[in-house]
């Protein structure tokens, strides 16, 4: 499946979606380039899994258009679903099947088959440690093996763009890591991935870009350091040569914790300045013995983009 | 269709033969014994009636109908109940995520639908050849009954999966319509036994024109003109189908 020549991986174009009185969808724009490690974060209800559906061809938009390696998902739909594969949140299976009949029937749907395919179907199986559970059938499986083979079938076809909705939700510590692992290969790979995650240390970990929804808005997209440095706050932690019982008045707004002869306070990017805080104390009697600084996580900055408020999550 | 597209839709179709191979003794042998207890009792509770068909006793007059009437059912049941597991049980969603036409999409369901009725007519034929010799005089009608019929049924399911939104729904959908319907059909008395006024009542039900019209493709006699049985339903086939790929097409209740 080739893309259109020089098409981005991902177009989206004024996008709108109603469901009965709920705007889901409120004019997106998004353009996901090829070869991208795209995070697509945002609270329960910010329109994530409507805008997945409308590029997945699940649900179709009321205005704007959405295209797959520049193929449209309604006018060119055939083309788009070749090159998409997509992760469902939820782990459905068919209970009539066995694994290997699964991804041969779904390879069958795009028109694949044959001894490349089965051996990529075999690889798949190898590399998602399915191989021995190929012949079982679908419901003697665990839940965790039940998502791994989700992720085979959205690979069966090789598409050059994998949507992975919520891939690690309620999978265990040892299945995450090695499904990142998976993730990481293919993204090295040259395919096109977009992850949706609650756990954002995850998508801080793994995402080049990524875009934040709220209210069926992208409320910013940008580089995942560009994001980070939005962050409202940072984390100045001090080290004293005796414990401080107090602190001098203008910092105490800003002090978050005290433990022992350690001081933590929270600054205002630009406005605060560490010099200051420091040139305070040093006033104020107190020997500054060490002092180190702590970036927002993306957490912090997903919070305050989504509920407009600085984060009191490390508080 | 291209010949990705032709693969496509091969697989979905072969699916959906295996989806209800797998299950066989419920799918097809379950239809065939129930038809076979019908022919049984009653047989046996009209045993010594006079021949509704000239030349054609009760029995071999009743073994059409009951093939009929259970194509019917299980073309409904096939399409219908493939669609409502696979909605409910989500996994709808990766023929969704395909690149199937709707078309290819209907034609899977329904070609599989028809598949199913034959296998459990051919069984209730295999099964009653063994106590009843049956005349086979127009094979070609016989066919196009059989075709149309099933695959008529087999659309309504589609329509009646799509639309049925809980197993209850579809249930009542079976049972109310078609159920009712098949029973009241002619599979088991002629149309000409009936008083007028449920003579003009029978014949708005287009199960009637496919029972009769099967009927004749065995003994070459029917109630209604086989012609005129045969365009109704063609055309009944036409409509239902033009319905379902209406509603496949929109997506409805499938893609919102």
């Amino acid at each position: 499946m080739k893309a259109a020549r020089g098409a981005p991986a991902i177009e989206v174009a004024g996008l709108h979606k109603h469901f009965a009185r709920v705007h889901a969808v409120r004019g997106v724009d998004l353009e996901v380039r090829p070869g991208e490690f795209f995070g697509l974060l945002g609270p329960n209800g910010a329109g994530k899994s409507t805008l997945i559906n409308i590029l997945a061809g699940l649900t179709r938009p009321d205005e704007g258009r959405a295209a797959i390696c520049g193929h449209d998902v309604i006018a060119d739909y055939r083309e788009a679903r070749r090159a998409l594969g997509v992760v469902p949140q939820e782990v459905v299976f068919d209970p009539f099947f066995s694994v290997r009949e699964v991804l041969a029937i779904q390879a069958g749907y795009f028109g694949l088959g044959g001894r490349d395919n089965k051996a990529w179907r075999e690889e798949l199986l190898r590399a998602l440690a399915l191989t021995d559970k190929g012949d079982a059938n679908m419901r003697a499986l665990s839940g965790g093996m039940k998502r791994r083979v989700l992720i085979a079938q959205a690979l069966v076809h090789r598409p050059q763009v994998v949507i992975l909705d919520e891939p690690t939700a309620g999978v265990d510590v040892e299945l995450r890591a090695s499904l990142w692992v998976f993730v990481r290969r293919l993204h090295e790979e040259g395919h096109t991935i977009i992850l949706t995650t609650h756990y954002l240390e995850e998508a801080e970990a793994l995402c080049e870009r990524i875009a934040i929804m709220r209210e069926g808005r992208i409320a910013a997209l940008d580089s995942k350091e560009a994001l980070l440095r939005r962050a409202v706050s940072k984390t100045l932690r001090v080290t004293t040569a005796e414990p401080a019982p107090s602190v001098p008045p203008r910092l105490e707004p800003k002090l978050r914790k005290r433990t022992g002869n350690i001081l933590e306070f929270s600054l205002q990017q630009g406005t605060d300045s560490i010099p200051e805080v420091l040139e305070s104390l040093r006033v104020a009697g107190h020997v500054v013995t060490d002092i180190a600084t702590e970036q927002a996580s993306l957490e912090e900055v997903f919070l305050e983009l989504t509920q407009g408020r600085p984060s009191t999550a490390s508080r | 269709m291209k010949g990705s597209a032709m693969k496509g839709f091969n697989t979905l179709f072969y699916k959906e033969l295996l989806r209800f191979y797998k299950v066989a003794f419920q799918t097809i042998f379950a239809p065939v014994v129930t038809a076979l207890l019908y022919l049984l009792v009653f047989a046996s509770t009209f045993k010594g009636r006079p021949d509704i068909l000239p030349g054609v006793s009760y029995v071999a007059f009743l073994i059409p109908g009951l093939m009929m009437m259970s194509m019917i059912q299980n073309a409904f049941a096939n399409s219908s109940s493939s669609l409502i597991q696979s909605k409910i049980t989500g996994n709808l969603i990766f023929i969704l995520l395909s690149p199937l036409s709707a078309f290819e999409f209907f034609l899977a369901f329904v070609g599989a639908s028809i598949v199913r009725a034959f296998c459990v007519a051919v069984g209730v034929y295999v099964a009653a050849i063994f106590f009843v010799s049956l005349p086979i005089r127009h094979p070609v009608f016989l066919l196009l009954f059989g075709l149309l019929g099933s695959a008529g049924l087999g659309a309504l399911g589609v329509v009646a999966g799509i639309w049925a939104e809980r197993f209850d729904q579809l249930a009542g959908f079976q049972n109310f319509v078609v159920v009712p319907l098949s029973f009241l059909s002619g599979v088991f008395y002629s149309l000409r036994d009936l008083p007028p006024f449920w003579q003009t009542v029978s014949r708005l039900n287009p199960l009637l024109y496919m029972i009769d019209g099967f009927r004749y493709g065995f003994f070459g006699t029917s109630d209604v003109s086989p012609v005129l049985s045969l365009a109704l339903v063609a055309a009944f086939c036409a409509g239902v189908s033009a319905l379902a790929m209406a509603l496949v097409g929109r997506g409805y209740r499938l893609r919102n």
